[in-house]
């Protein structure tokens, strides 16, 4: 089945069974292995994308359902290269790498692109610090980091919703 | 090798005929349940896709009933005012489904059809006293919710029918709800053991109660051993009315999950709790 779909701003064409995971789609057919698989089971949130602007587990989402939808992978956090300007990362990215906030680095592209939403969507909020960072462990708990690194993931999220909330202010 | 029909149909009527005529189709929402560990499973015959179909996806406010459409996500329900307000164990509920991942994902028409015995929302919808609202070409009908499931994952749905909403009566200003879950975890866990209350008090007297549990039987149950041992009781002594009650009225089982004895003592703790008196008392959200 010939699918059509919003990849990272641009149009994407795949021809595979509707039954075919987001997650295989993105890694097998159109090479974006950014996106990384954990569980399989939708519990873990290492394959955390974007569709139509809400974060979902892409082991959990048939292609077929992707036609016409819009998804945003790791690979278009960060604003691309343009003419002698170079990439820039996602604030949440910049974060991560600031506060060390990944280990293995398998969760870590999940966190980034599920932060980013949370962040994007003014979901990370709190009148204080502990509040905000209780707020950020129950937005991130779909996102299971198993060598446990939480307390720097946290962190980066806190720095990237700051730099994010006051950049807009 | 032939490809898997994949079907988005456009509107409602195009979806009924598509069940009507496909009945061993897949019918596939948010994928949460049918998805899981999807690569290792067997390629459905055919998929009905409903994610978005737009006359499935509201929340309407009727007189004295917040009607929900069955493809209204736990982000959609969990966000929005009304049932925050006025269906608070369903809220409290859809914001302890998995996680963001799956709230944003997983629906009440998915919950409800899959009918697993530890899907979060339904001890919420039986305490709500919620009625479900089933199509097929034939019709709609109605069916009230307690008298949904007839067995492990088991419902009243016939093969050409869809589910398309709930209707939830909005709790009078006198009633009490409360929600509880508990898992191995406070977040992303699947529960050991959950509950939902629905408290109509006098003054300090329970005039009735609807009180149901999740994962204590091969379905979500209301305990009416439970309910008829509050009826009249003191609010002050009716946590305690509750869970002698309780002790005898449920069966759980040892599984992967937990055991038969942790079940029935947290249980009773869960339901003693939604009579509690005094700060913080019967809450649902922790």
């Amino acid at each position: 089945m010939k699918i059509l779909l919003e990849l990272n701003g641009a149009a994407a064409t795949v021809d595979v069974s509707p039954w075919k995971r987001l997650l295989d789609v993105l890694r097998e057919d159109l090479r974006l292995t950014g996106t990384k698989e954990g569980c399989g089971e939708g519990e873990c949130g290492a394959c955390t994308v974007m569709m139509d602007g809400e974060a979902v587990n892409s082991c959990l989402v048939a292609i077929g359902q992707c036609g016409g939808r819009s998804i945003v992978t790791v690979e278009g956090l960060a604003t691309p290269a343009a003419g002698s300007t170079p990439e820039i990362l996602h604030e949440v990215q910049r974060a991560l790498v600031a506060c060390g906030g990944a280990q293995c680095g398998i969760c870590t592209p999940g966190i980034a692109v599920c932060a980013a939403h949370v962040i994007e969507r003014g979901l990370v909020t709190g009148a204080d610090d502990t509040t905000a960072r209780a707020r950020v462990r129950e937005l991130l708990a779909g996102n299971i980091c198993r060598c446990t690194g939480y307390q720097l993931i946290v962190d980066a999220v806190i720095q990237a919703a700051r730099a994010i909330t006051s950049a807009r202010a | 090798m032939t490809e898997t029909p994949y079907l988005r149909p456009r509107d409602l009527g195009e979806a009924l005929a598509a069940r009507a005529a496909h009945p061993d189709w897949m019918i596939l929402a948010g994928g949460t349940d049918l998805l899981v560990s999807s690569n290792h499973k067997p390629t459905p015959v055919g998929m009905l896709d409903l994610w978005r179909l737009a006359e499935l996806c509201f929340v309407r406010l009727d007189a004295g009933t917040i009607a929900i459409g069955a493809g209204t996500t736990w982000t959609e329900v969990e966000r929005h005012p009304a049932i925050r307000e006025r269906l608070a164990p369903l809220a409290a509920a859809a914001r302890e489904i998995g996680a963001l991942q799956i709230q944003a994902r997983g629906t009440l028409g998915g919950n409800v059809g899959t009918s697993s015995p530890v899907g979060d929302s339904l001890p919420a919808l039986l305490a709500l006293d919620a009625e479900l609202e089933v199509a097929s070409t034939r019709g709609p009908r109605r069916v009230a919710y307690r008298e949904w499931c007839t067995g492990y994952r088991k419902t009243q749905l016939a093969p050409d029918e869809l589910i398309i909403a709930a209707h939830i009566p909005v709790p009078a200003a006198n009633v009490r709800t409360a929600w509880r879950k508990v898992g191995t975890r406070r977040a992303q866990s699947i529960s050991k053991i959950m509950g939902a209350a629905a408290i109509t008090l006098d003054g300090g007297l329970v005039v009735s109660a609807r009180v149901a549990l999740g994962a204590v039987a091969d379905r979500p149950i209301r305990i009416a051993a439970v309910e008829a041992a509050v009826r009249g009781v003191r609010l002050a002594e009716a946590g305690d009315a509750a869970r002698a009650a309780l002790r005898t009225a449920i069966t759980p089982i040892d599984d992967i999950r937990s055991t038969a004895t942790y079940r029935r003592e947290v249980a009773e703790n869960v339901v003693a709790r939604f009579f509690a008196v005094g700060p913080g008392a019967g809450a649902g959200v922790p």
